[in-house]
């Protein structure tokens, strides 16, 4: 941890790896900015400049959920689900703004100007044409408006983490148990998102969405550069977000309910509403990452939602450092950057004379394994090399009950 | 009297009567035009007369019809039996004595009869009455069958006939059971049908309701009031759930008892047609775009006559008002659309009963398949607070490892004896190796544990990918598990299910035993409940763990090679379980048997019943599983069979 | 000296087994009490059932001037009701400072958002150095917890106990490990620490009891068996025959 030697110095100073970060960060944007092909010389083709805006996006995901596993210690398996929830909530408005305005371009010829509840009945089964409906959901009563769609970003992953988060925080789940219900949580969601009559187009998902309604003359190349500058700065803020918040005093709470919750419960700390904060904090910022990814990807279905996302995630975190905030950020874009590179068929293949190995099928079980082997011998991940250039050695007497040890009570000894 | 005909007919059909040869003739001839160039449709009333007749010959006559070998003379009209000769000449034979009447006809002479495909099927049908009482009981099957297959009024007389002579003791109930059908719905005595109805009040078989249903068919009327001497299903009342207002409207305008509405797309198109330069009705076109405008436009043109008026809400409720809305049944005696009323209320409360066994069966099935998948984790996640996410892939190893087994071992029966214990084996060694090289390491750490275990479970699910594809592998049930267990039209289970459940049995007696009576099991629950104490007995924990991380495992691939039998085998089949195996453990409290049975159970059987709620949508069945368990955490955070005080390590 | 905590008829059982049975005890404020008793007397037992982390099958636990039942609270609440714990096992935050870990248990507004927002005054700097002043680790305020001896890590719980100003002290077996040397200074502490408020030790160390000569209450059971001070208790016939006769 950053030390705190004087809480007076400014906040930068004592947490030099923030300055660190969104230095590289910028200097990252302006390089890419510089090599687009809407701002710059061109050398990076726009579905790259996508890839590298959707990467941020993942990395700010994976921030917050270093913000709830790595330093309050719930592993949480539905943080990717707050991210799709975040991707519908804005997919609704993208989906029906350009919708309305394909219907509107076909209605002109009409012999009589339309009603209100002719265009909204047309655009209803544009939509939802292809689940055999017609008719609006309830769920998209505020889809006409960017204003309130955007409000939805934030309230609908906000609102759900925070009655689940109620629920089982109140219940005293824990530890393996909360991971596994939140993971059934993501698998209620994503299921409910495959039925044809939960409103959201059952697996179709929503579609189109890299189209902005109003900018269609706006190229592609112009569009991803907007997309990926507002990515680094939601990465950039959310960065500051979360460092701001691990390192106060509630930062200290939030540490200390990891190690060891039950004494912070009885410092007279409300640990319950610690967690509900940080798991709600966390897929608000979650459901921002995903309003932006989803217009860069285009399309959103409920495969995305699916657990296995969620826990790709904490692999993520995991390989790049839990307790970190800069270590998740390696974490998601190394491993998702690496991810499209082998199965995207950019790796060359391996030829063993006997068997050939295609990246393609291989790249699952490289990644497994090597989560694996980074589980057991790197528990602190890539970012633990900071510490090696740091030269900071970890504390020595841990676990240190004293000469006493076999009279310590189970549960008492150290945390399961 | 009855048993009289009955007997009468019997024997005028069996036996062939040579006296009354003239009068099938006579019948013949009275149809002449339909006999000597039958349609499909005409010829009923023919075949109807003739089994009418009860003549004898007239088998014969109708298989030799069928068979194209009926001739009219040309002279007389006189129908023959005709046989070609090889000199393009014809020999003509009586009817129905198949005496030889003459030689050497020439073609000119006669007319051949030559039925059309659909006329001889018809004929065939009707042939079938003098096959109920063949001697051969395959026919006599065929015959039944055919008969349930279409049941006519024309072939009661014949069933009912054929019923005591008949000896196959199943047949005969089948024929009776027939019977009863023809004389409920079309029995010429009330009181016979009444008591046919009655019978047929136990038996919930398809067939039954639906001729249940059909006597009890009724049409839709709307009048202005009820009439008297209709036999009145029911009465409708507009605006209820049988019958909503716009529907009951819908009904009046159809019957021509009051004006169609004019909606929205009618004012659209109305309007359209009668834009008179940039206006319509006084209204400009462009201020159309809301629909009172339009309303208000039509209004305009409705008052110039130009377009019918709108119904106004009040026009619709007074003719709602004005009329009755009714059912009527097709039957006119009420007595006996009663007793129909009363059996189908009895069968349906039977129907009810046997949905509710099979419902049940249904649960204890799936229960019993949630029991196999998560048992192995319960007991590792009891004993070693380890979870193994990779739990689903030691499944999906089972079931492979069936499925290798059977394309060494072609018998189906001795590749299942083969496979089980191997599956069990294979598995256990994985399970031990995993416990040895990965997870020994993390013990105290169990988030890790998972996300170990998760990274060991995509790499072997895509290594079972590269090596066996994508596409589902077979693994195929021996015969004598094929086909179901049928107690009824409604209650049936298949022998698979039965079987996985006794596996499941023998599984639960199996662990009960093994954790309640034998050192290992002691040891176990030592290592369980105090691992330190236990290690000071002498019992070493690590050797203990190994033990359970491979027995945990070797259950799932026993798990694996039973879901294989029924569901496909895919690198992707662990992955459908993992998440209810856990919940089952999450329900059911870890570290307990008993807990996983409850918590088989309990999952099984929600789901089930959701299902039932809501049976055409397994998606939304599980949606609401799951949200079921989030809330039941709420009540029992340790599950069914929690663990109390210190020994639960909160 | 008023009743600051009274147990009255407290049972709990745990699949069958008594912990605690018909248990009844007052403690007054300010006072230094000892609780002794054999393995499973019940002693932690009644610490988790004072502290909310076990609720009890029957019985009372009021608490105060105003008789609150403390059954009904949850740990936190209990907490911040003025009820401190010390563990067995020194339980600080190893991967934090001893400052943080200070600072975490200084008493103030305990809401996550009064936290988020929490700037620390001079006031709460000058305490923090205070306490670490009267823990002997002024110079270790940098260093994280993981660091410390086990001595060290022991008074550092003490001192987090005394940030949060409670009133009444529950102290597990504290001089477990500890070197002569530290066990008399961990005995001023308490001693001290019991002159403003209640504090109940719960030890298995005759002589440290001795030490801080105070009344002792002996648990058998889950059941005071007799209480007093340590030589009129060490005296009582029950008392040899169940505890110091084993």
């Amino acid at each position: 941890m950053p030390d705190q030697a004087t809480p007076t110095r400014p906040f930068a100073a004592r947490h030099p790896s923030v300055l660190w970060f969104i230095a590289a960060l910028a200097l990252f944007t302006l390089g890419v900015t510089v090599l687009s092909e809407a701002t710059g010389v061109g050398l990076i083709s726009t579905s790259f400049v996508k890839t590298l805006g959707k990467m941020l996006c993942l990395c700010l995901v994976a921030i917050a959920m270093d913000v709830v596993w790595g330093y309050c210690g719930i592993l949480s398996l539905g943080h990717f689900a707050f991210f799709g929830l975040g991707g519908y909530a804005i997919g609704m408005w993208l989906m029906y703004a350009r919708t309305e305005q394909i219907v509107l371009d076909q209605m002109t010829n009409e012999v009589l100007p339309p009603t209100g509840t002719e265009i909204k009945d047309a655009i209803g089964a544009q939509i939802f044409g292809v689940v055999g409906a017609t008719d609006f959901p309830v769920i998209w009563a505020f889809s006409h408006s960017l204003t309130l769609q955007l409000l939805m970003v934030v309230l609908v992953p906000g609102l759900l983490a925070l009655v689940f988060g109620w629920l089982a925080f109140r219940a005293r789940v824990a530890g393996v148990y909360l991971s596994i219900l939140t993971q059934a949580m993501t698998l209620a969601l994503a299921l409910y998102l495959f039925q044809n009559d939960s409103g959201l187009r059952g697996n179709n998902g929503l579609s189109g969405l890299q189209n902005l309604p109003g900018l269609e003359s706006v190229p592609q190349a112009q569009v991803s550069i907007w997309f990926f500058w507002g990515s680094a700065l939601a990465l950039g803020l959310g960065y500051l977000l979360f460092a701001w918040v691990v390192s106060g005093k509630i930062g200290s709470v939030i540490r200390g309910i990891r190690d060891d919750e039950a004494r912070v419960c009885f410092l007279g700390y409300n640990v319950e509403g610690y967690k509900l904060f940080v798991f709600t904090l966390t897929a608000v910022v979650a459901g921002v990452g995903g309003a932006l990814y989803y217009p860069q990807a285009g399309i959103i279905n409920p495969a995305e939602v699916a657990p296995i996302a969620s826990i790709y995630l904490a692999v993520w975190v995991a390989i790049g450092g839990r307790g970190r905030l800069y270590g998740a950020v390696i974490g998601a874009a190394l491993v998702s950057v690496l991810s499209s590179w082998f199965t995207g068929g950019g790796a060359p293949d391996v030829d063993l004379g006997v068997y050939t190995i295609r990246w393609t099928d291989w790249w699952l079980v490289l990644l497994g394994v090597g989560f694996v082997a980074v589980t057991l011998f790197f528990p602190k991940g890539i970012g633990g090399l900071f510490d090696l250039v740091a030269h900071r050695v970890a504390p020595v007497r841990v676990g240190d009950y004293g000469p006493d040890d076999g009279a310590k009570r189970k549960e008492e000894g150290p945390a399961e | 009297m009855l048993r009289f005909i009955m007997l009468a007919l019997v024997c005028a059909v069996l036996l062939p009567v040579t006296g009354r040869a003239q009068d099938l003739q006579k019948v013949l001839q009275s149809h002449h035009a339909e006999v000597a160039d039958p349609g499909r449709r005409t010829v009923g009333v023919v075949l109807d007369d003739l089994l009418a007749s009860g003549l004898p010959g007239v088998q014969t006559f109708l298989e030799r019809w069928q068979d194209k070998e009926v001739a009219v003379r040309v002279s007389d009209g006189q129908f023959f039996y005709a046989e070609e000769a090889e000199d393009d000449t014809y020999t003509l034979f009586a009817i129905p004595g198949a005496e030889t009447v003459r030689t050497g006809v020439s073609r000119d002479a006669i007319e051949e009869v030559k039925p059309n495909g659909g006329v001889r099927r018809e004929i065939r049908n009707a042939l079938v009455v003098f096959q109920l009482s063949d001697p051969d009981i395959e026919k006599r099957r065929d015959a039944v069958q055919a008969i349930g297959r279409s049941l006519k009024p024309s072939h009661l007389k014949s069933l009912q006939a054929a019923i005591p002579g008949e000896t196959d003791p199943a047949l005969k109930a089948r024929k009776t059971r027939l019977a009863a059908y023809l004389v409920a719905r079309y029995g010429k005595v009330a009181d016979a049908r009444i008591a046919a109805i009655a019978g047929l009040s136990d038996d919930i078989s398809v067939e039954t309701r639906a001729v249940l249903s059909q006597i009890l068919e009724a049409r839709p009327g709307v009048a202005e009031a009820l009439p008297r001497d209709a036999n009145i299903a029911r009465v409708l009342e507009p605006g209820s759930d049988d019958l909503s207002r716009a529907e009951a409207y819908a009904r009046l305008v159809d019957a021509g008892r009051a004006r169609a509405v004019v909606n929205a797309a009618d004012i659209r198109d109305a309007l359209a047609a009668r834009i008179d330069g940039a206006r319509v009705g006084g209204v400009p076109v462009a201020q159309l775009d809301t629909q009172a405008a339009r309303v208000r436009a039509y209004k305009v043109l409705a008052t110039d006559g130009a377009v019918p008026p709108l119904v106004t809400p009040a026009e619709q409720a007074r003719a709602l008002q004005e009329h009755v809305f009714f059912e009527v049944y097709r039957e006119v005696d009420s007595r006996i659309t009663d007793a129909a009323r009363d059996a189908q209320a009895s069968v349906a409360m039977r129907l009810a009963a046997g949905k509710a066994v099979d419902l049940t069966l249904d649960a204890m099935s799936l229960a019993s398949i949630y029991f196999l998948a998560a048992i192995g984790l319960a007991i590792t996640f009891g004993v070693m607070g380890v979870i193994n996410m990779a739990h689903g892939e030691f499944i999906m190893m089972g079931a492979y490892t069936g499925y290798l087994v059977q394309l060494v071992v072609p018998d189906y029966t001795l590749s299942l004896v083969v496979a089980l214990p191997l599956a069990f084996a294979v598995t256990f060694g994985a399970g031990v190796a995993m416990e040895r090289l990965v997870i020994r390491w993390l013990y105290h750490r169990p988030l890790e544990t998972l996300l170990a275990t998760f990274g060991i479970s995509i790499a072997l699910q895509q290594l079972a990918k590269n090596i066996f594809g994508t596409q589902a592998r077979p693994l195929t049930s021996p015969g004598w598990l094929d086909g179901a267990l049928v107690i009824n039209d409604v209650i049936q289970i298949s022998y698979i299910r039965i079987a996985i459940f006794v596996l499941a049995l023998l599984f639960l007696g199996l662990l009960l035993f093994v954790l309640n009576r034998t050192r290992l099991g002691l040891e176990v629950r030592a290592v369980t409940q105090n691992r330190g104490m236990a290690a000071s007995m002498g019992i070493n924990p690590d050797r203990i763990n190994m033990l359970t991380f491979g027995l945990g495992s070797g259950i799932a691939g026993i798990a694996g090679v039973a879901i294989g039998l029924y569901a496909k085998v895919t690198s992707e089949m662990g992955q459908d379980y993992i998440v209810q195996s856990f919940m089952t453990v999450v329900v059911g409290g870890v570290g307990n048997v008993f807990g996983a049975l409850a918590g088989a159970t309990m999952i099984g059987f929600f789901q089930k019943g959701i299902e039932w709620f809501n049976p055409s949508n397994t998606l939304a069945a599980q949606t609401y599983m799951i949200l079921f368990i989030i809330l039941f955490i709420q009540v029992r955070p340790k599950g069914i069979m929690a663990l109390k005080g210190r020994a639960a390590g909160d | 000296m008023n009743t600051l905590l009274e147990v009255s008829g407290v049972s709990v059982s745990f699949d069958g087994f008594r912990a605690i049975n018909n248990l009844s005890l007052q403690i007054a404020e300010p006072e230094l009490r000892a609780v002794i008793g054999p393995n499973g007397a019940g002693k932690t037992t009644f610490m988790d059932i004072v502290t909310g982390k076990t609720r009890p099958d029957t019985g009372r636990v009021l608490w105060g001037e105003k008789s609150v039942s403390l059954l009904s609270m949850s740990e936190s609440r209990i907490a911040r009701a003025g009820i401190g714990r010390k563990f067995q096992k020194p339980t600080v935050f190893e991967a934090q400072t001893v400052r943080e870990n200070l600072a975490m248990a200084l008493r103030n507004p305990r809401g996550p958002f009064k936290v988020l927002f929490y700037r620390e005054g001079s006031a709460a700097a000058g305490r923090i150095a205070a306490l670490a002043d009267e823990i002997g680790l002024s110079d270790a305020l940098q260093r994280p917890a993981g660091e410390l001896s086990h001595g060290q890590k022991q008074w550092l719980e003490i001192g987090m106990l005394l940030a949060q100003e409670p009133r009444l002290l529950l102290v597990d077996e504290p001089a477990a490990g500890m070197t002569l040397i530290e066990r008399e200074r961990t005995t001023e502490l308490l001693q001290r620490a019991a002159r403003t408020r209640a504090v109940i030790v719960v030890e298995h160390d005759m002589d440290f009891v001795r030490r801080l000569g105070c009344k002792v209450t002996v648990l058998h059971e889950g059941a005071v068996l007799a209480e007093g001070s340590l030589d009129h208790v060490t005296q009582n016939r029950d008392v040899i025959d169940v505890y110091l006769g084993r």
